[in-house]
């Protein structure tokens, strides 16, 4: 019997789970709360974060020398002028000259390399239309010439797949700069301006442009004896912008531009953004390690980091004017009996000088009872709730 | 409809019907895809995908490839159909096991050994001894000379006695190796396994050709199996999934949880949101397009579009804002949900090693109800008590023993009685020995042990046994006796057993000595008293019955008559053709045995004592101050029920606590009780008293009948009510009225009496207890005592719901916060639809970036299990359903909108002019995303194990390291971008800000509340994580043993010396509330959103 009862027992304890500290949920585990402390360094420590890389964002995009001239509006010629279908018609008309001279003096002493770029506003480059109307298959080798079908628009014509297909390359930007300082022209550098790697890998070396810009001419055109890798004015306008404002690289200078030097600048004014209103820009300008020019940047550090200091003063003020409340806790009587009386609390904060008296108070104050309120007694105010409606 | 089954012939029944291959699957290999499909497509969310998923496939409005919903969707199709398939692969195989088992099978007298399935209706089937039972068999044969032979049928019904079972008397004595033709006339299968009605005729060359009556005493059912008997055998009756156990077997309705159903709330105010977004972007996409598109020479709008013009862009919109609706959500909350299931299975804590138990979540789904219960609706016997029958005390002839001792058996002057044979004691004894359905088994070694039915039984036994009256042995109809040295042979008659309308129980034996033939009885008082001789007094008995119960005692009456030959001759005809009648049998045997049950001679009382289980008062007492409301349900006397509700804390003696008694035999009593009660109830509702009001059987009928209204707004005031001499269907219906009335409720109970409770409250739990495992097997979760429930509840259900709280409502987060970003990219692309993002994204971001850092949340934990148990009433939050409600829900949808704002922001103006460029700008925004959320998890995530670090910071990586391996493939849209990004200084400033943005302002205003406006549990999250209050708060709290002596919290003159001010931090009883401010007083303030709206809709229901 006894053998029988012991071999039971053994079963027993074999049924038993097996303990594991993942299976009891006893893993060891760090568990922080947000004690006034920890809090107030935090954001301490974020303003001094954010302020410093504030300040050198704002640094350098303060020593990057940028010079922005619009010439959309100034390169149409006065009788063009007068309205909107007036500068359509100029523009599109192939018969007028859109040749443009512009001048302007260099404000600082501009570190080559200083990179050109074409700025477009209001030109919605993320259009739904617009972004998706390309085929890729096709760009990067000549096997997919006639895998147009993502282009929807511009893909093919009587005489066969276009190449480059689609709207993007159709639209391609197609005003041309041309620098000079007295006299002497500014040699633009066009090689290198797209991304390396759309040059080896997206754009085919093989692949030639085909029936391009035959029918309706929407922008540039392009020399059909150079492969696309190498068509880069094609590749950077291709990598299509997210923002309805964006500026492309059209190319570098390679040479130091010294203050108050005075640059001319012939301009073919040939691209349409006078049907939607869209601003032209030329823009110059150095980098630096944050890029181009943006103060926002560095202002949004600042923001943050002042909001972060601000918060953390506020938070330590109220430590010092309101104390917590969980300090009560901590100096809590143990004894059971009298500890949460008055009594107990005043003669305990006697005793202690400098105790947590103050914060007992505070406690029983506001807090004491808002677990019962919440709690039952809102379960008993439905139930009369229910109780008066059953009676009528 | 009936079903006849031919003897051993193949070819009248080969066909009719099916064969004993037993199928638990639900699917079929060629079934499984369409049909899990079917059921997937059958949930409303999924069907939303699916038409999303179709949209897509329209490349003109597809914003991205199709592949970034169809992806997830498969996946999440794949993920479900996996488990699906697996859990019936699993069953398959059991299945598989049960049916290629090895039965012998007697075919024209020759025994042939054939595999389970193959068993056809018809077949003789031969089992030796501790064989499992194939197919439900009618029993021809065994190897006991009577017919008799032992199943034990703990699979069936979990009750782990041995019963007998015969073979039809016209079976009786033929070799069954000749028997091969007959037939048995049967009804079609059921699954009631406690009957089975059918005839039997055995054709020639048997003589006995008459209709011979079958019960179910006559069958073995399946997964029975056969002890104690050489061997048996049967003919199959019903096979394969037809059998009793197979027809039992049903789909159980899946419960919602209110998490559950909070979250398709949610879902569906998000749709709205989302049809309201796309309709006003696909107006103004439409005006944009008209206005300003068409100027725009280089999109090439043509000037005349297709019908479906207009429809274009507000579809292209509705794509793009259907991530809103998180995809993952379903997968994310099953597996979790999983999960807490299996931590209860786990649990160490709630392994009862007494009888080797460990709690089981037969339902994973509803974890969280569990944290949410309001009602706790429990049975008496094996539930609070251990079910362990002792006998104490007893009353014989108006002598009362063992009221010293407390223990009659220890009672000298009852031993003295036995000894010197007082033929009250004597005759008392011998029913206490003989009136049972007992099996003595005698061991090796000499001794005997007992398998009884009852509790009650076995006790009664056992107790005689100590006094001289051994019941030795049981030989088919033959009961040996030995008393005091002698023995004493009775021969059984006739069993007329116990049912719970009858609630007595009595044999006719005869005496094989004296040929006398005696009716002995026992039952409950009411069932034996009023049949007394009319000669006799019965005061002295009753008196005795309540001075028993009023020590929580169980009474059981023992009373005999003899009777008279002729009297029995003539009764015994009518009883065995009542036992044979096919229709209302039950009905017509227990009249029948009415007209023998009367003229008794009251023997004597005896009470037996049933022991609360450990830690009983303790688990009820802590769960009272969670909140929880108590209900007992029992089917004992008023007295017994009222001594274990007090001794088990449930109730609270005066002056404290108090008891309205409802009771009354006519409509017009029980009204006026129900009532008054009522109205005492309203008056003293306001007061600290304990009231707790009591109703019985009889009142309750009248009550639920004819003032339902009355007594659900009873039920509803009364924090704890004991309901006496209920029916399982009225337990059934208490439970249905309070769960209709939006309460949470919990039924908890231990026997089949209790199953219909169980299955009808939002979560049953069984314990798996002494009277078997029905109510475990219908049960959501089963658990070894009673006192598991308090960890239950408190630890896996809180927790449940804190986790699946933060989920759910994460989950909404991430897939707004994405979509938000969309929605403010369509106004500066041209309000035309365009995607911020690439497909490979979207797809990745709502199965795997944003997914597996949330799931780790099934593993936090907000307080320990200790600070929880401490302070039981913190369940609170849970149960208002503080944590996840529309009030919270709208801040994380301000808190999405907020950091879309942040990550939108700094994007477009980090990235600005010449580094605009889409691919890049996306991966910028897309991992300020990311790193947001890793934060907001690391915020909202209170205990950091070495998993949550590895799932937060690892996900973060692991987005990297995936972006990295995607962007080196050349064809993909986003080569070298990511690359590009790493190197450069601005894109970790720009993370590295719009972090500190982000999250700067959240991490202020949770670190404000959780120290100025803290809730409770952020203060016992202090007191623990700072230490030493804990101990504090522990010392105040009044041991629960002590609570009913000292009542601290419910006496009545205490508000008088005390001002609310000096309650204790928390308080331990949710009662002082009412306490301290009086009824009247309005606290809407503090009362939660859910709670109000709940209550609202309360009354228009009863309105």
């Amino acid at each position: 019997m006894n053998a029988a009862g012991s071999d039971g027992a053994d079963k027993m304890h074999s049924k038993k789970p097996k303990y594991s500290m993942f299976t009891q949920q006893e893993l060891p585990a760090f568990k922080p709360i947000l004690t006034p402390g920890r809090v107030i360094t935090l954001f301490v420590s974020i303003a001094v974060i954010c302020i410093p890389i504030g300040l050198a964002c704002l640094y350098a995009s303060e020593n990057v020398v940028e010079i922005v001239d619009r010439y959309d509006k100034d390169c149409i010629p006065s009788s063009y002028s007068t309205n909107t279908d007036d500068m359509i018609s100029y523009i599109q008309s192939s018969t007028t000259n859109k040749t443009c001279i512009k001048k302007f003096t260099v404000p600082k002493k501009m570190k080559h390399p200083i990179y050109i770029y074409y700025q477009l506003d209001n030109f919605y480059q993320n259009h739904r239309r617009f972004v998706q109307s390309r085929s890729d298959n096709q760009l990067r080798s000549k096997e997919n010439e006639d895998k147009v079908t993502g282009c929807l628009l511009e893909a093919s014509n009587s005489d066969g797949p276009i190449v480059p297909c689609g709207l993007i390359a159709w639209s391609l930007f197609n005003d041309t700069y041309a620098f000079s300082s007295n006299n002497v022209t500014i040699q633009v550098n066009k090689k290198g301006i797209a991304w390396e790697s759309d040059t080896q890998f997206k754009f085919g070396y093989d692949v030639y442009p085909k029936n391009f810009q035959s029918g309706v001419i929407g922008g540039a055109k392009l020399d059909e004896k150079i492969p696309l890798s190498e068509q880069e004015d094609l590749i950077v306008w291709m990598r299509t912008a997210v923002l309805p404002s964006f500026r492309k690289l059209y190319g570098k200078i390679e040479e130091d531009l010294d203050a108050n030097q005075k640059i001319t600048v012939v301009i073919q004014n040939n691209y349409n953004t006078y049907s939607f209103g869209g601003d032209k820009k030329l823009v110059l300008s150095t980098t630096t390690w944050i890029g181009g020019k943006n103060d926002y940047i560095g202002l949004a550090f600042l923001t943050v980091g002042g909001l972060s200091f601000s918060l953390a003063i506020i938070f330590n003020l109220l430590y010092l004017f309101r104390p917590r409340l969980s300090r009560v806790q901590l100096c809590g009587n143990s004894d059971p009996d009298g500890g949460w009386e008055r009594g107990g609390v005043f003669e305990q904060a006697e005793v202690e000088p400098g105790g947590c008296l103050d914060s007992i108070e505070l406690l029983f104050q506001k807090q004491t009872f808002e677990f019962d309120d919440l709690g039952l007694l809102s379960l008993g105010f439905s139930r009369s709730g229910q109780q008066q409606n059953l009676l009528t | 409809m009936k079903r006849y089954v031919y003897i051993n012939d193949d070819e009248l029944s080969q066909d009719l019907y099916c064969d004993n291959r037993i199928s638990n699957t639900k699917y079929t290999i060629l079934n499984f895809l369409p049909k899990n499909l079917w059921e997937q497509f059958s949930r409303f969310m999924n069907q939303y995908f699916l038409l999303i998923a179709c949209l897509q496939l329209w490349p003109l409005i597809t914003p991205v490839n199709p592949a970034s919903t169809w992806g997830p969707l498969i996946f999440i199709f794949a993920v479900s159909a996996t488990k699906e398939g697996w859990d019936d692969y699993n069953r398959y195989l059991s299945d598989k096991k049960a049916n290629e088992k090895e039965v012998w099978v007697v075919k024209q007298g020759i025994k042939k050994h054939i595999q389970a399935q193959d068993i056809r209706v018809g077949n003789i089937v031969w089992l030796r001894e501790n064989d499992e039972v194939p197919c439900d068999l009618v029993l021809v044969g065994t190897s006991d000379l009577q017919g008799l032979c032992y199943v034990e049928t703990s699979a069936l019904d979990g009750e782990t006695d041995l019963k007998t079972r015969v073979i039809p008397h016209a079976c009786m004595g033929i070799d069954f190796e000749l028997l091969h033709k007959g037939v048995i006339e049967c009804p079609n299968p059921d699954k009631d396994i406690r009957r089975f009605d059918a005839n039997l005729r055995l054709f020639p060359p048997f003589i006995d050709n008459d209709l011979c009556p079958l019960t179910i005493k006559n069958t073995i059912l399946q997964s029975c199996y056969l002890r104690n008997t050489e061997w048996a055998c049967g003919v199959a009756v019903y096979t394969g999934n037809e059998t009793k156990l197979g027809m039992s077997r049903g789909v159980p309705e899946p419960k919602l949880t209110a998490v559950d159903m909070m979250i398709d709330k949610l879902t569906g105010a998000i749709f709205i949101f989302q049809i309201v977004v796309v309709i006003v972007l696909g107006i103004a996409g439409n005006v944009w397009k008209d206005t300003e598109a068409r100027k725009q020479w280089y999109v090439q709008y043509p000037n005349e579009g297709p019908w479906y013009e207009l429809l274009v862009i507000p579809l292209r919109f509705e794509l793009l804002c259907s991530i809103m609706i998180p995809i993952s959500i379903k997968v994310s909350l099953d597996l979790v949900k999983s999960l807490y299931a299996k931590f209860i299975d786990w649990d160490c804590e709630m392994f009862d090693i007494e009888t080797g138990t460990r709690a089981n979540a037969a339902n994973t789904a509803i974890s969280e109800d569990l944290g949410q219960v309001e009602y706790i609706l429990t049975d008496k016997t094996g539930t609070l008590t251990e079910n362990k029958m002792v006998f104490k005390r007893c009353c014989i002839g108006g002598i009362f023993y063992g009221n010293e001792t407390g223990d009659a058996l220890k009672d000298l002057e009852l031993l003295d009685a036995v000894v010197s044979g007082s033929p009250d004691v004597v005759r008392f004894l011998t029913v206490m020995a003989l009136c049972n359905t007992v099996i003595p088994i005698r061991s090796k070694s000499g001794s005997i042990s007992y398998k009884a039915q009852s509790q009650d039984e076995e006790a009664l036994v056992r107790a005689a046994a100590c006094l001289h009256m051994i019941f030795v042995n049981k030989n088919a109809n033959i009961l040996e006796i030995n008393y005091n040295g002698t023995m004493a042979q009775y021969e059984v008659l006739d069993t007329l057993e116990f049912t719970s309308d009858r609630k007595r129980m009595s044999v006719v034996v005869k005496d094989c000595k004296s040929g006398k033939i005696i009716l002995l009885s026992k039952g409950a008082d009411e069932a034996i008293l009023p049949c007394a001789n009319p000669g006799q007094q019965t005061r002295s008995f009753s008196e005795a019955v309540d001075q028993y119960a009023q020590l929580g005692l169980r009474t059981l009456c023992l009373a005999w008559r003899v009777l008279e030959e002729d009297e029995y001759q003539e009764w015994s005809l009518i009883f065995k053709e009542a036992n044979s009648s096919l229709v209302d049998r039950e009905w017509r045997v227990a009249e029948v045995c009415q007209r023998l049950e009367h003229g008794f001679e009251i023997l004597g009382v005896a009470a037996i004592e049933d022991r609360l289980q450990d830690g009983v008062p303790e688990t009820i007492t802590t769960l009272r101050k969670a909140g929880i409301n108590f209900w007992m349900l029992t089917g004992d006397k008023q007295n017994t029920a009222l001594q274990i509700a007090l001794s088990c804390n449930l109730v609270s003696p005066e002056p404290k606590g108090q008891l309205l008694l409802i009771n009354g035999k006519t409509d017009d009593e029980v009204c006026r009780s129900l009532e008054r009660v009522l109205l005492t109830m309203r008056t003293t509702n306001s007061e600290p008293k304990d009231v707790a009001f009591v109703i019985d059987g009889w009142a309750l009928e009248i009550a639920l009948r004819h003032y339902r209204k009355t007594f659900t707004e009873l039920a509803l005031l009364s924090r704890t009510a004991i309901c006496c001499r209920v029916t399982p269907s009225q337990k059934a219906q208490l439970v249905y009225i309070i769960k209709s009335c939006e309460y949470k409720t919990l039924a908890i109970g231990d026997g089949g009496n209790d199953v219909r409770m169980i299955q009808q409250a939002d979560i049953g739990v069984g314990i798996s207890g002494r009277e078997g495992l029905q109510a475990a097997r219908a049960a959501d979760y089963s658990i070894g005592k009673f006192r598991f429930l308090k960890r239950l509840i408190l630890v896996h259900g809180r927790y449940s719901y804190n986790r699946t709280a933060f989920l759910s409502q994460y989950s909404f987060y991430k897939s707004l916060l994405i979509c938000f970003i969309q929605i403010f990219f369509s106004f500066i692309s041209g309000v035309s639809g365009t995607s911020l993002f690439n497909s490979v994204s979207l797809m990745a971001y709502n199965t795997f970036y944003t997914s597996i850092p949330v799931l780790v949340s099934a593993l936090d934990k907000d307080l320990s299990e200790r600070t929880v148990m401490q302070h039981p009433q913190i369940l609170f939050y849970c149960q208002a359903g503080r944590l996840l409600n529309p009030s919270t829900f709208a801040g994380w949808f301000g808190r999405s909108l907020f950091h879309a704002i942040v990550v939108f922001l700094i994007t477009i103006h980090a990235y600005a002019y010449e580094r605009s460029e889409m691919e890049e700008m996306s991966m910028v925004a897309l991992s300020g995303c990311i790193w947001l959320q890793a934060f907001v998890v690391a915020l909202e995530t209170n205990s950091f194990t070495v998993l949550q670090h590895l799932a937060i910071w690892g996900n973060l990586a692991g987005f990297y390291i995936i972006n990295w391996i995607v962007s080196t493939l050349p064809s993909s849209g986003m080569h070298t971008i990511m690359f590009r990004l790493c190197r450069q200084p601005s894109y970790w400033t720009t993370m590295f800000l719009m972090v500190a943005a982000g999250m700067g302002p959240v991490l202020a205003l949770k670190y404000f509340r959780y120290t100025y406006r803290s809730s409770k549990i952020n203060i016992l999250q202090q007191a623990e994580r700072l230490g030493g209050p804990i101990l504090t708060l522990g010392n105040i709290e009044p041991q629960p043993r002590s609570l009913e002596k000292e009542a601290t919290p419910l006496l009545l003159i205490q508000p008088k010396n005390r001002s609310p001010v000096h309650e204790p931090l928390l308080s331990d009883s949710p009662n002082t509330t009412r306490r301290s401010f009086g009824s009247g007083t309005p606290f809407d303030f503090f009362q939660s959103q859910s709670r109000l709206s709940s209550s609202y809709s309360r009354n228009c229901k009863d309105n």
